[in-house]
């Protein structure tokens, strides 16, 4: 067991070191012609506006929170699963319970919300853009201009 | 002295725990302490291998890694409110946070030199992961289900709190 | 054969003395096999992403790379080459250290990754017992490496591209260990050659055909979670070039481009080999004891493999891109009930 996990530590140095060669490698073989609007953060073109390091969605962070919560019932049930064919209707149960318990845990941010994402804006209906209707197209533009 | 490759390993992995630990402690970035705390806990994993526990080595590489630290940088993306000032750390209540350390400090070595270490010459790497399944569902089935009302509970409060903004 | 001596008696990181020779030589064994995996993974990465550009050419009536070597196969080295010799750009305002740290750790997770995958019964560099477990573990490497990219580029498009994958891939990565776990309750192991030793015999042996149709669904579930854990269309939001340029990799160009262009490339194989090897029979021959000796098992798990990634290639230039409220949609209202579905299915099943 020792030695497979040596294999794998060895790999994890290995594929470092191979893309530090690499790196260097074409170091030695490129042209260097840094100017200052080259070395610009690329914003589509113009003048980089601020610092990009911003407030982010609390999406993002609510959305980690529950996948930690998963991950760890996880981490349970994969020696739960390891066993499972020799404990049998025992281990079954047992399971069912945690992950039922889970589950209410589940459905209460489902149903809170708390996994939507936040939506685009809901866009006209596509039946107001038919071009066959002349009515409903000066429909549209007298709403826009309203 | 007779130094094995075990013993190498060893002193590099805790070598690369503390440092890192030290640069997630002393770092004034953030986002570079959070790297610190990457290789910490990578460190961590490796002695668990070397302390022949393989299932909990994996695992603190799944769940401190592949989660913990990924929540941490979320958070650390999230906090940061005022946009043109880089993300940075520093040092306040100096003085409470080293007598707090100091009373850690002493409790853990108290508990370091009364405790009656039992040495094992050396064990044997088996895999663990079916024994730990099986303690699971026989010796310690109460904690096992404890576990997921914890977790249901850090469910449910974490999203409540979250929900709150 | 290299690596069969590799995995029998290598006694790496034994309690030796380091005069003895024998850790060095498995060190030295080590070196080769770990290089035989590089470079088998970089050309494999190379082989999709040539297949990728014909196999979406003739999808879309065009003929693809023609021009380097005959029908363009030389392609794909001529832009390694050319990638090597291109300038390298670092934004000023950049966290260089990071910038640098970034595509290493994604590269060196996804080699990693590799070392546990079993391409024949012996031919297998860490036969490791919880290795499925390990590969869902040293994959988290990869978020982190994406999201530091994002934020060390100091751009707003990178860090916004390595946020959404990172929680893409979380998201994903619950419906994905779900579905893994039937397989898990089927054979009773996470080494993943025991996994293939269970399904040997006939295609009927596959996981996938057992328990019909739970373990089918459990299929379809790992598939479609590994697609986003890839970032492929239709989940490659993180890429989406319409919104965010080029994601996390915005900034970066060169060989640390390539890296990441190699990583990504690299660890579709590994996903197509690990559904191959769960659900497929891996490198077991479909028919028997037929074809199963020599050097036939590494035969039948790149044709796997290889479908399976003409499956993904397939997908991506048939199905357009999900919003990202889709995509969570996806992830947490279908597929983690689905999983559970599979779960409980499999195990009433076993238990009756």
């Amino acid at each position: 067991m020792l030695s497979n996990f040596g294999s794998i530590l060895f790999f994890l140095i290995f594929g470092a070191v191979f893309v530090c060669v690499n790196i260097l490698l074409s170091r030695l073989l490129q042209t260097r012609n840094p100017y200052p609007v080259k070395l610009s953060v690329y914003e589509c073109g113009e003048l980089p506006e601020g610092n990009s390091w911003i407030q982010f969605n609390i999406r993002f962070y609510v959305i980690a929170l529950i996948f930690l919560i998963f991950e760890v019932e996880i981490v349970f049930l994969f020696p739960w699963a390891v066993v499972f064919k020799d404990l049998g209707m025992f281990a079954f149960v047992e399971m069912l319970i945690f992950v039922g318990i889970l589950l209410v845990g589940l459905a209460y941010v489902w149903a809170k919300g708390d996994l939507e994402w936040d939506k685009p804006e809901q866009v006209p209906s596509p039946e107001l853009y038919r071009t066959d209707n002349v009515n409903s197209a000066v429909k549209i533009t007298e709403s826009v201009a309203s | 002295m007779n130094i094995t490759l075990f013993d190498t390993i060893f002193y590099l992995l805790a070598f690369l725990t503390l440092g890192s630990a030290a640069i997630m402690v002393f770092s004034k970035n953030v986002i570079y302490s959070a790297v610190g705390l990457l290789f910490t806990f990578f460190g961590v994993a490796g002695i668990y291998v070397l302390l022949a526990a393989d299932f909990v080595a994996v695992v603190q590489v799944l769940v401190y890694v592949g989660g913990i630290l990924i929540l941490l940088l979320f958070g650390v993306m999230l906090s940061n409110k005022i946009t043109n000032i880089e993300i940075t750390t520093e040092t306040l209540h100096f003085l409470p946070a080293s007598l707090v350390v100091i009373g850690i400090f002493v409790v853990l070595y108290r508990v370091f030199i009364t405790t009656d270490w039992n040495p094992v010459g050396s064990y044997n790497f088996d895999p663990t992961t079916h024994e730990i399944g099986t303690l699971l569902m026989t010796d310690y089935l109460i904690p096992f289900e404890i576990a997921s009302i914890l977790l249901l509970g850090a469910l449910i409060g974490a999203a409540y709190i979250a929900r709150k903004d | 054969m290299i690596l069969p001596i590799l995995n029998s008696e290598i006694t790496f990181l034994q309690f030796l003395p380091f005069d003895l020779p024998e850790p060095l030589i498995s060190i030295i064994f080590l070196l080769i096999g770990a290089s035989i995996i590089a470079v088998v993974a970089s050309v494999l990465a190379l082989v999709g992403v040539y297949l990728e550009r014909k196999i979406s050419a003739h999808m879309q009536d065009r003929l693809g790379p023609m021009e380097v070597g005959p029908h363009g196969i030389a392609q794909t080295f001529a832009d390694a080459i050319k990638l090597l010799i291109k300038e390298d750009i670092v934004p000023q305002d950049a966290d260089k250290l990071l910038h640098f740290i970034a595509p290493v750790m994604v590269f060196a997770a996804t080699l990693a990754a590799f070392a546990v995958l079993p391409f024949s019964k012996t031919l297998v560099v860490s036969d490791l017992n919880i290795g499925l477990l390990y590969i869902i573990a040293i994959s988290s490497f990869v978020v982190i490496g994406a999201i530091l990219a994002g934020w060390a580029s100091n751009n707003k498009w990178s860090l916004l591209g390595g946020m959404r994958s990172a929680a893409q891939i979380v998201s994903f990565e619950i419906p994905a260990s779900l579905a893994v776990l039937s397989v898990i309750m089927i054979v009773g192991s996470m080494n993943l050659g025991d996994i293939v030793e269970y399904q040997k015999g006939g295609f009927f042996n596959w996981i996938i055909f057992k328990y019909f149709p739970f373990n089918f669904i459990a299929f379809i579930i790992y598939f479609i979670a590994s697609l986003a854990e890839v970032n492929r269309a239709p989940f490659d939001l993180p890429e989406a070039e319409s919104e965010l340029i080029a994601g996390f990799h915005t900034e970066y160009s060169g060989m640390k481009w390539a890296m990441f262009f190699l990583a990504e490339y690299a660890n579709m194989f590994l996903v197509g080999v690990v559904a191959s090897t769960l659900f497929l029979g891996g490198w077991s021959s479909p028919f028997g004891d037929f074809l199963n000796s020599g050097p036939f098992p590494v035969f039948w798990i790149f044709i796997k493999s290889f479908s399976l990634i003409f499956v993904q290639i397939w997908i991506r230039w048939t199905l357009p891109r999900v919003r990202v409220d889709q995509l969570m949609y996806v992830s947490w209202k279908v597929l983690t009930p689905f999983a559970f579905v599979a779960i409980l299915g499999v195990g009433i099943w076993m238990v009756l």
